[in-house]
C-alpha cells in the first residue's frame, strides 16, 4: 500500500507536469484527489491494515494529499500566470501609430507675437489702451504736430474717408486721446496695439498692418530711460544677448528721435541675408514726446517729460518665424497658420 | 539724395572711407542707405584715339580699327560699333580688362583678324543709360576730344569714386545739397567747412535797364534774385561737370541747364535759367495765376493753374508754374544766346499744394516745400552765372535784380544745458554744448549757465530749444546715453476686462479646433449681395473711403463672416478641404450726425467639411449642431449662464437652420448654416456653418463670479423617458418643461436620442431624456423619483401634446 501511495504520488505529479490549461490542471485534481479519485480509493483500504501500519500509513497519505495539492496549486499558479502572459501578449498594439487627434486649432501667428509684445510691457508696469480705427485728422495729425500740409504727412500715405475723418495711419492718436484723458494726472504708461492702414500695397507694404506703440509720460522721464526700456524689451523678445543700436531720425511728434536697430537675430550681428550684411535690423522708432504734442493734450512741457516708440507687429513677426513674405500673413493659409 | 565722396571733399576734408563715412552719417540722423563703389568692378581701360577705321575683310557689318592708347604701339581692335570715327577718343578696354557685369577681356580674333581690347559704351563701363547725355547714351562713348589718351578711363569719367545715397528724413532739407552734408560731415569730423565764394567779372550794361521784376504776391514770393548773362553758346558741359551730375543722379543735357541743377545741387537753391530773349517785354511779374490759366511745362503737359498757384509770368502770360517747373516757350534750347537766371523764395506750404495739385514733383519743388535758405538766393545766382559765364562763355550782365520784400530772420534760441541733460538723462559739459552749436555753424553767445544760439537760415528745422536738444544728442552721440529704466511711481500692468474676454475667446476657439485668421477690414460693396442681404439691409450702410486702392478694398465692413467665406474658399481652391477659421475683429456702422462710425468688436467663425478622419476615428461633420457646441462651448466657458438658443430668420442663412443667441432679451449673436444662395455665390461645395458674436453685447452681459456648490453624497438617481411629439416642437421648449415640472430636485436632464423614421408616424418624433434626480439631504425614494416622472410626463402631455413611448 505504502508502494502504491508514493506511486500515485509520482503518477499524479507526472500527470500535472502535462497539464497546461486549468482545465486539465482541474482532471488532475479529479483523478487523483476527487471523490472517486484514486487516492481516495487507496484510503478505503486502510481498513485492512494493522493498527501499527495505520497511523504510519495515514500519515503518509495525508503527504501524498498535501503534496499532490501543493503541486497542483503550483501548478495552477503556473498556468494562470502563463494565461495572463498569453493574454498580455495578445493584447499588444502597435504604439507607433498616431494618436485620437484633438484637432487645436492656432492663434494666427500676428496675435502670438502681439501677445509676447503685451506680456513683456505689461510685466513693466504698462497698461494697454485701444482706440477707434476710424479717426479724425486731428488725433491722427494734427495733435501730433503734423498739422495740415506738413512735408511729414507724407511718409504716410493716408486712406481718407472725408477731409477730416481718415483711417488711422498709426496707433499714436490711441496715445493723444489717453494723454487728453489723464492729464493733469501723471504718469501715463500705456501701450497702443492696434489695426492701421496705409495706402500702400506692394511686397513689402500691406494697406492694413498692426503696430504696437508705447508712451510713458511722468515728471522726469529721459531719453536714458527710453534706451533702457526698449533695450529690455528687445532682450526679452529676442534674447539675452541682443544688443541695441539708435540711430537719430525724424517724426514730427517726438524729437530727439530715434530709429531702434537690434542685433541679427540670425547672424547675431555677423551679417547675413536677413541684414543685408549690417547686422543690425531695424525694429522700432522712437523719440522723447515733442513739447508740442504734450502741450496740446494739456500738460506742460517744463513740468513733465515723455517717450514714445512704435513698432510694427507684421515686422517682428517675419524676424521671429523667419517670415519673407508680408502676404503670407494675410493670405490665411491653413497650411501656413497650422505652423505656428 | 546722391553724395558723391569725391566732390564732397571740395568742402570738407575727409580722412575716412566712404564706408566709414555712411556709418558716421547715419549715427548723425543722415542715414545712408547704400554707398555704392561706382568704378568697382572696372579695370584697365583707358582712353584712347582711333587713328584709323578699316573695313573688315570678311565681314560686313565689322570694322578695324587702329587706335592709340599711348603706349609705343598701336593696337589694332575689331568693332560693330557705328558711331565711331576716326580721331575719335573713346575708352578704350586693354587685354585683361574687367567691364560691367564681370566681363574680361581677351586678345581674340573675330572673324579671322585679331582684336587686342575694345571699345566701350558707357553701359559697359557700369553707367547708367538713362544719365548719360544724349549723345553719350548709345554706341561707344565718345569722350570730348581735348582729353588725352592713355589715361585711366575711370579718372575720367569719375568713376574712382563712391556715391552715398542718403535716404534724408523730412526735416532736413538742408541737407538736400553739397555744402548741407559738408557742413554736418565737418561737424561731425570736427574739420573746416570751406563754401566757394563765387568770383565775376561784370559786362557794361546793366540789368536795370534790360530786365524788370515785379512781386505782386510778396506773401508767397518773399525774394527773388535775378541776373543775366548776355552772349553765351549752347554746348554739352565739360566731362567733370557731367561727371558730377550723374553721380547725383541727374542727367546732363546742356551747359547752362547743367549749371542750373549743378548749383541746386551744391547750395541747395533751385534755380531756373529763362531764355531771356523769350521773355515778353523782359518783364517777369510773380503773381498769383488767373483761373484756368494755362501753360505748357517743360515736359510738354499742358497745365491748367488756378489762384491758389502761384505763376511766374512775363507781359504775355505764365512762364513757369513757381517752385514746380518752367515752361516749354521760355525754355532754355540751343539757339538761347541770352540767359535769365532766376533764384527765389517761394512759399513752402504753396509750392507743397500747387504741386500736389498739379501732380508733379520735382528736384525744385521737393526743395522749395522743405524750406530753402532764403538768405542763399543771390549766392546762388552769382555762382550759376559764373558758371555760366566760365562755361558757355557769356558776359554777365553788371549788377543783379533783388526783389525781398520779405526777409526771414534768424533766430536766436536759449539754450539750457541743465535743461538739456535732464531730458537727455546724460551729463554733457555747457562747454561741449557749445561746440557742438559752433560746430554746425550756429553762433552762440553765452548768458549766465545758458547759451544763446543764433541759428542762420539755412537750418528752417530749428525752431525751438528742443531742435537743439536734438542737436546736440545727434552729435554728442545717442549711443553714448546711458540706459535706465524710469523712476516715479510704479504702476501696474494690467489688461482691462473686455482684452480678458477676447484673449480668452481666441483660447476658446482654438482649443475648439478653429484656426485664427486675420483679414483686412475694408472689403468689396458687393459682398453684400453675395451674403444674400436685402436692398435695405441696414448693413449696407457702410464707411466708404474716399480714396481707395480698389474696389474691393473701398469700403468698411459690416459684417465680418464674408471675409471668412473668402479665406475658406482660397483654401478650398488649394484643396485645403475642410477648415474651421475664425476672426476677431471689428465692424464699423455710420451714425448719422456723427463724424466717427461706431465700432463694434465681433467674433466670427465659419467651417466647412468635417473633422480629420483617422484610422481610429471617424471623420465628424461640421455641421449646424458642431458650430453650435463650439457656440456653447464658448459661452460656458466665458461664464453666460443665461444664454438661449431659438429659431431665427437671417438672410444670410438657412431658413430652417438657424438660431439667434440671445441674453436677457438681447441679441448676442446668430448660428446657423449658410443660405444655399451663399454657399453658391462664393463657391463653396457642401453646406458652410458660421456664427457671429457681438462682443460689445457679451462684454455688458452679467457674467457672475462663479459660486462653489457643496458636493452631495447621496446618490443620484437615473430614469429615461420617451415621448413622441410633433416635429415642429422644440427640444428648448421640452427642456423647460421638464426642468419645471421635475423641480429641484432633477438636476440634469440630458437628450439621448431623437428619431424620426418608420417607427414613428409622419409628422412626429421620438425624444428620449435621460433625467438625474438628487437630494442633498436624503436617498430619494422609488415614490418621489415616481411622482415627479409623473407630473414631467402630464405637464408634457399636456403643454405639448407629448405622448409616452412605451
Amino acid at each position: 500500500m505504502e508502494q502504491r501511495l508514493r506511486q500515485l504520488a509520482q503518477e499524479a505529479l507526472g500527470a500535472l507536469e502535462g497539464a497546461n490549461s486549468p482545465e486539465e490542471i482541474n482532471e488532475v485534481r479529479v483523478k487523483y484527489l476527487g471523490k472517486k479519485g484514486e487516492l481516495t480509493q487507496v484510503l478505503r483500504g486502510m481498513g485492512a491494515l494493522s493498527a501499527e501500519e495505520r497511523p504510519r500509513v495515514g500519515q503518509m497519505a495525508n503527504e501524498v494529499r498535501e503534496q499532490i495539492e501543493a503541486a497542483l496549486e503550483n501548478r495552477n499558479q503556473q498556468a494562470k500566470e502563463a494565461e495572463k502572459a498569453r493574454k498580455l501578449a495578445a493584447e499588444t498594439l502597435d504604439v507607433t501609430l498616431p494618436g485620437v487627434p484633438f484637432n487645436l486649432g492656432k492663434l494666427h501667428p500676428l496675435t502670438q507675437v502681439q501677445q509676447e509684445i503685451e506680456s513683456i510691457f505689461l510685466g513693466l508696469g504698462f497698461s494697454i489702451a485701444e482706440g477707434p480705427e476710424i479717426e479724425l485728422d486731428y488725433y491722427n495729425f494734427e495733435a501730433l504736430n503734423l498739422p495740415k500740409d506738413h512735408p511729414a504727412r507724407d511718409m504716410q500715405d493716408t486712406f481718407f474717408i472725408n477731409p477730416e475723418v481718415l483711417l488711422r495711419t498709426h496707433t499714436s492718436p490711441v496715445q493723444v486721446r489717453t494723454m487728453e484723458k489723464t492729464v493733469p494726472q501723471v504718469p501715463v504708461k500705456i501701450i497702443c496695439p492696434g489695426r492701421v492702414y496705409r495706402r500702400d500695397d506692394d511686397a513689402t507694404h500691406s494697406p492694413m498692418f498692426h503696430q504696437v506703440e508705447g508712451l510713458v509720460v511722468d515728471k522726469h522721464i529721459t531719453f536714458a530711460d527710453l534706451k533702457g526700456v526698449l533695450a529690455t524689451f528687445a532682450r526679452q523678445m529676442f534674447g539675452p544677448d541682443t544688443r541695441t543700436r539708435l540711430r537719430p531720425s525724424y517724426f514730427p511728434f517726438t524729437e530727439p528721435s530715434a530709429e531702434v536697430d537690434i542685433s541679427c537675430v540670425m547672424c547675431k550681428g555677423s551679417g547675413c541675408r536677413v541684414c543685408k550684411g549690417s547686422g543690425w535690423l531695424e525694429i522700432l522708432g522712437s523719440g522723447m514726446v515733442h513739447p508740442r504734442v504734450l502741450e496740446m493734450s494739456g500738460y506742460n512741457p517744463e513740468e513733465v517729460t515723455g517717450f514714445a516708440f512704435g513698432m510694427g507687429i507684421e515686422r517682428i513677426a517675419m524676424l521671429k518665424y523667419g517670415i519673407d513674405d508680408l502676404r503670407l500673413l494675410f493670405d490665411n493659409d491653413l497650411r501656413f497658420l497650422a505652423q505656428f | 539724395m546722391h553724395v558723391s565722396y569725391q566732390w564732397l571733399k571740395d568742402y570738407v576734408e575727409i580722412d575716412i572711407d566712404p564706408q566709414e563715412l555712411a556709418h558716421r552719417l547715419t549715427l548723425a540722423g543722415l542715414a545712408v542707405d547704400v554707398v555704392e563703389d561706382l568704378g568697382a568692378e572696372i579695370e584697365k581701360v583707358v582712353t584712347g584715339r582711333i587713328l584709323k577705321i578699316e573695313r573688315h575683310p570678311n565681314a560686313d557689318k565689322l570694322v578695324v580699327c587702329t587706335v592709340d592708347v599711348g603706349q609705343e604701339e598701336t593696337l589694332q581692335i575689331v568693332t560693330g560699333a557705328t558711331n565711331v570715327k576716326e580721331g575719335h577718343v573713346v575708352p578704350v578696354a586693354l587685354e585683361g580688362a574687367k567691364l560691367a557685369g564681370g566681363l574680361q577681356i581677351k586678345r581674340s580674333k573675330l572673324r579671322g583678324v585679331e582684336s587686342r581690347g575694345m571699345l566701350c559704351s558707357g553701359q559697359e563701363l557700369g553707367m547708367e543709360s538713362k544719365l548719360m547725355s544724349a549723345d553719350m547714351a548709345h554706341g561707344i562713348l565718345i569722350l570730348p576730344e581735348t582729353v588725352a589718351i592713355g589715361l585711366d578711363a575711370k579718372e575720367v569719367l569719375g568713376l574712382n569714386d563712391s556715391v552715398l545715397e542718403l535716404d534724408l528724413t523730412p526735416n532736413r532739407g538742408d541737407a538736400l545739397n553739397m555744402i548741407g552734408v559738408a557742413r554736418d560731415v565737418a561737424a561731425i569730423l570736427k574739420k573746416e567747412l570751406k563754401i566757394p565764394v563765387p568770383e565775376l567779372t561784370e559786362g557794361e550794361e546793366k540789368v536795370e535797364e534790360l530786365a524788370k521784376v515785379d512781386i505782386l504776391d510778396p506773401e508767397l514770393c518773399r525774394r527773388y534774385v535775378a541776373r543775366l548773362v548776355k552772349g553765351i553758346k549752347i554746348g554739352p558741359s565739360p566731362i567733370w561737370l557731367q561727371n558730377r551730375l550723374r553721380a547725383a543722379g541727374v542727367r546732363p543735357i546742356s551747359n547752362i541747364v547743367d549749371v542750373t541743377n549743378y548749383v541746386m545741387l551744391e547750395l541747395g537753391q533751385p534755380l531756373h535759367a529763362f531764355d531771356y530773349d523769350k521773355l515778353a517785354d523782359h518783364h517777369i511779374i510773380v503773381r498769383r495765376a488767373k483761373e484756368d490759366e494755362k501753360l505748357v511745362s517743360l515736359d510738354g503737359v499742358e497745365r491748367t493753374l488756378s489762384p491758389d498757384m502761384l505763376a511766374i509770368t512775363d507781359a504775355a502770360g505764365p512762364v513757369a508754374v513757381a517752385g514746380v517747373m518752367g515752361g516749354l516757350d521760355s525754355e532754355v534750347t540751343d539757339n538761347t544766346v541770352n540767359v535769365l537766371i532766376e533764384a527765389a523764395y517761394f512759399h513752402p506750404i504753396n509750392v507743397r499744394r500747387t504741386s500736389k495739385a498739379l501732380g508733379l514733383r520735382s528736384e525744385s519743388s521737393m526743395r522749395f516745400e522743405k524750406g530753402i535758405d532764403i538768405n542763399g538766393c543771390l549766392r546762388a545766382a552769382n555762382r550759376a552765372a559764373q558758371l555760366m559765364q566760365q562755361l558757355a562763355g557769356g558776359t554777365v550782365v553788371a549788377g543783379v535784380i533783388d526783389n525781398f520784400p520779405g526777409p526771414i530772420t534768424e533766430k536766436t534760441i536759449q539754450l539750457r544745458p541743465a535743461r538739456v541733460n535732464w531730458v537727455l538723462g546724460v551729463e554733457i559739459s555747457r562747454q561741449d554744448m557749445l561746440e557742438i552749436m559752433q560746430r554746425l555753424q550756429f553762433r552762440v553767445q553765452e548768458q549766465g549757465e545758458d547759451l544763446l544760439v543764433t541759428v542762420p537760415t539755412f537750418r528752417p528745422d530749428i525752431t525751438g530749444e528742443w531742435d537743439l536738444v536734438e542737436e546736440v544728442a545727434r552729435l554728442y552721440g545717442i549711443n553714448r546715453i546711458p540706459e535706465t529704466l524710469p523712476t516715479g511711481n510704479s504702476t501696474q500692468g494690467a489688461r482691462t476686462a473686455e482684452q480678458q474676454l477676447n484673449w480668452h475667446m481666441r483660447e476658446v476657439m482654438t482649443g475648439c479646433g478653429f484656426y485664427e485668421v486675420v483679414t483686412y477690414s475694408f472689403v468689396h460693396p458687393r459682398v453684400f449681395d453675395l451674403m444674400n442681404l436685402p436692398a435695405d439691409s441696414k448693413f449696407r450702410n457702410v464707411v466708404r473711403l474716399q480714396n481707395p486702392l480698389s474696389e474691393e478694398q473701398s469700403v468698411m465692413r459690416t459684417v465680418l463672416v464674408p471675409s471668412l467665406l473668402e479665406i475658406l474658399q482660397r483654401n478650398l481652391n488649394r484643396r485645403v478641404q475642410n477648415g474651421a477659421i475664425f476672426e476677431i475683429a471689428r465692424v464699423f456702422y455710420p451714425v448719422e450726425g456723427q463724424p466717427l462710425p461706431e465700432e463694434v468688436p465681433v467674433l466670427a467663425a465659419v467651417a466647412i467639411g468635417s473633422t480629420p478622419k483617422t484610422w481610429n476615428q471617424p471623420a465628424r461633420p461640421m455641421d449646424f449642431f458642431y458650430i453650435k457646441g463650439v457656440t456653447e462651448q464658448l459661452l460656458e466657458s466665458l461664464g453666460v449662464i443665461n444664454a438661449t438658443f431659438s429659431r431665427h430668420q437671417d438672410p444670410s442663412f438657412h431658413p430652417g437652420r438657424c438660431a439667434k443667441i440671445e441674453v436677457n432679451g438681447e441679441l448676442l449673436g446668430v448660428v446657423g448654416e449658410l443660405h444655399p444662395n451663399v454657399n453658391e455665390n462664393y463657391d463653396l461645395p457642401g453646406r458652410a456653418v458660421a456664427m457671429k458674436l457681438d462682443l460689445k453685447v457679451l462684454q455688458a452681459t452679467h457674467r457672475p463670479v462663479k459660486q462653489y456648490q457643496g458636493l452631495t453624497k447621496f446618490p443620484v438617481v437615473e430614469r429615461d423617458l420617451a415621448v413622441l411629439v410633433k416635429q415642429e416642437v422644440a427640444a428648448s421648449e421640452m427642456l423647460a418643461i421638464i426642468a419645471k415640472a421635475g423641480g429641484n430636485l432633477l438636476k440634469i436632464t440630458d437628450i439621448f436620442d431623437v428619431y424620426q423614421g418608420t417607427q414613428v408616424p409622419e409628422g412626429f418624433k421620438s425624444v428620449a431624456f435621460s433625467m438625474k434626480f438628487q437630494a442633498p439631504d436624503r436617498t430619494l425614494t422609488d415614490e418621489e423619483i415616481n411622482d415627479k416622472m409623473q407630473r414631467i410626463i402630464k405637464s408634457l402631455t399636456a403643454q405639448t401634446g407629448a405622448e409616452l413611448r412605451k
